[in-house]
């Protein structure tokens, strides 16, 4: 397979919901940086464990029991060999991106006090920077944000010079889901050790569109989502490292994350369940595990070609037409294009679009200082995945022009 | 449904062209609208003399929808009082979340440009924006002058 040339239109009929009509046209889906869509293959793995395998883990010795617990595990060792961590001991089960970061400000972050300080970027989603927000205003540190250029890059030289024996921790998105920029992670991380600062790394765009090689980025944290992942809803991971998890304590209480319980001690379970209260999203873990097969069987560097020369083509075509600017052009980017057109509000443009069955994202992606560091209200949002295709773009492209001449 | 039925000429026209655009200063009343889902802002600024709208204006960022919902709003609402304000937004509300033959817009006059937003739910709050904001800047001035604050979502 891998000397054959990517067959989109194979991978297209993978995904049932691509075959949708919008208003009698055909969909052009190009939202999956917001939520990608599931292959056959996932929405088969979920329903044959909901069909077969079912009932809670870690608790019944009855077979039901065992087969779900198997199923369970199972996936969390699937995360593992994907993002190639050291161990499974290391992958926790979330709810989201955002919960897995939440995690980290509420436990980690409890050592944290007044002189310490918290450094992220200026293109974080949201989730990467509230929870730091709120950290602060509990324990004291201090925030600090790394500017970004006009071309949406990261200013490194700021960023370093940020960098400080008072940075505890440095968090920073892979790639900025509002531009597409792929951050210089490499050097980030390198600068951070030096300080001996921790390293967070918001995995959400960037996981499903490259591989990702834990072992070789060292970082100390890395938070994903299930569902831009083509996997279902409701499920994220964190990844932490052992050492440091060893020494975080244990958030939400409950059950699963305990060893003994007694109203004089409780004692916690080992690692990750301590981390794990609850009845967790076993479905959902089965369904993400069928997702990473699914992607392996592309393979995530021939999707990574495939998105490239869509962004590449996606590029030219806006470049086109009169009165449109991309936001953001680093030299270094995902398959996400974010763009504005003079005299037509991003939410408008996103109507007229929809008309034509394009389905972009138009709004502030969650990123709020990005819209304000380019002085735009919103913009509109176009993202690839591993369905995407030529005829996409093209549909895009021509439905722009629907735009201009609706607003003359 | 027809994308022309949204972005009627009327509408097109006030968006371009906003009516009663800028700040009043001084102003009796004031409030700030936003919609977070798409950014919109706007700040509703009001005269009133003898209970009634003497003057409005609005300024702020928005979609083609929120701009001329505004536009035409400021226009439609010059000489009304709070009740007759109350009573024309309960109608624009109607027509734009409402279905069904039973509700010609007539006596909307140039609001009524506005009817196709109701084949677009997720716009409404773009339509309804400003009338939110109206409200607050009445009913804070109803309380105590000064300024208010209203979101949509």
């Amino acid at each position: 397979m891998s000397g054959a040339p990517y067959d989109v239109a194979r991978v297209r009929a993978d995904f049932p919901i691509l075959a949708t009509q919008v208003r009698g046209k055909r969909l052009a889906f190009l939202d999956t940086a917001a939520s990608s869509q599931r292959p056959l293959a996932v929405l088969e793995a979920v329903d044959h464990y909901e069909r077969t395998s079912h009932a809670n883990v870690h608790r019944g010795v009855y077979q039901l029991s065992q087969k779900a617990t198997d199923a369970f595990e199972g996936a969390r060792e699937r995360v593992r060999r994907f993002l190639n961590a050291s161990s499974t001991r290391e992958i926790i089960f979330t709810r989201g991106t955002t919960e897995s970061i939440n995690l980290v400000a509420q436990s980690w972050g409890r050592r944290l006090g007044p002189g310490d300080e918290i450094l992220i970027t200026w293109m974080e989603h949201h989730a990467n920077i509230v929870p730091w927000q709120m950290l602060c205003e509990r324990s004291g540190a201090t925030l600090k944000v790394a500017p970004i250029t006009l071309r949406g890059e990261l200013d490194l030289e700021a960023f370093e010079a940020l960098i400080s024996p008072r940075t505890k921790l440095v968090a920073c998105t892979q790639i900025a889901n509002a531009l597409g920029t792929v951050l210089p992670l490499e050097r980030m991380i390198a600068a951070a050790k030096r300080v001996g600062a921790l390293t967070l790394v918001d995995g959400a765009q960037a996981v499903s569109h490259q591989r990702v090689d834990l072992r070789a980025l060292d970082c100390d944290f890395y938070a994903f989502s299930s569902h831009k992942l083509y996997g279902p809803t409701g499920l994220g991971v964190l990844y932490a490292r052992e050492s440091v998890l060893r020494e975080m304590p244990p958030w939400q209480g409950g059950g699963d994350m305990i060893l003994t319980v007694s109203f004089t001690r409780t004692t916690y379970a080992e690692l990750p369940y301590r981390f794990e209260a609850g009845t967790p999203h076993i479905a959902g873990a089965v369904g993400l595990a069928a997702a990473m097969d699914y992607l392996d069987g592309l393979g995530l560097e021939r999707v990574q070609q495939h998105e490239q020369a869509l962004l590449a083509r996606a590029t030219r075509a806006l470049r086109a037409i009169p009165g449109l600017r991309i936001i953001g052009e680093a030299a270094h980017k995902a398959g996400v294009i974010s763009f504005v057109l003079e005299n037509v509000h991003p939410h408008d443009l996103g109507t007229i679009l929809d008309d034509e069955g394009v389905a972009i994202r138009t709004g502030h992606h969650c990123a709020m200082p990005v819209m304000e560091f380019f002085d735009v209200p919103a913009t509109a949002r176009a993202s690839f995945g591993c369905y995407s295709d030529d005829a996409d773009v093209d549909q895009l492209a021509a439905a722009l022009g629907r735009a201009r001449e609706v607003f003359g | 449904m027809d994308l022309k039925d949204l972005y009627r000429d009327v509408i097109l026209d006030h968006n371009k062209q906003p009516r009663n655009f800028g700040r009043l200063d001084p102003c009796d009343t004031s409030a700030d609208g936003n919609n977070p889902l798409c950014g919109d802002r706007l700040t509703v600024t009001l005269r009133i003399a003898g209970g009634r709208v003497s003057d409005i204006r609005f300024e702020g960022k928005g979609c083609a929808i929120s701009t001329a919902s505004a536009s035409l709003m400021t226009e439609a609402v010059k000489g009304l009082d709070a009740a007759q304000i109350h009573a024309l937004h309960a109608r624009v509300h109607g027509m734009l979340t409402e279905h069904g033959d039973a509700l010609p817009p007539t006596d909307l006059g140039k609001l009524a440009a506005l009817a196709g937003v109701r084949e677009y739910p997720a716009r409404v709050k773009c339509a309804s924006l400003c009338w939110h904001t109206l409200d607050a800047a009445l009913a804070h001035a109803a309380d105590a002058p000064g300024a208010a604050t209203v979101s949509t979502e």
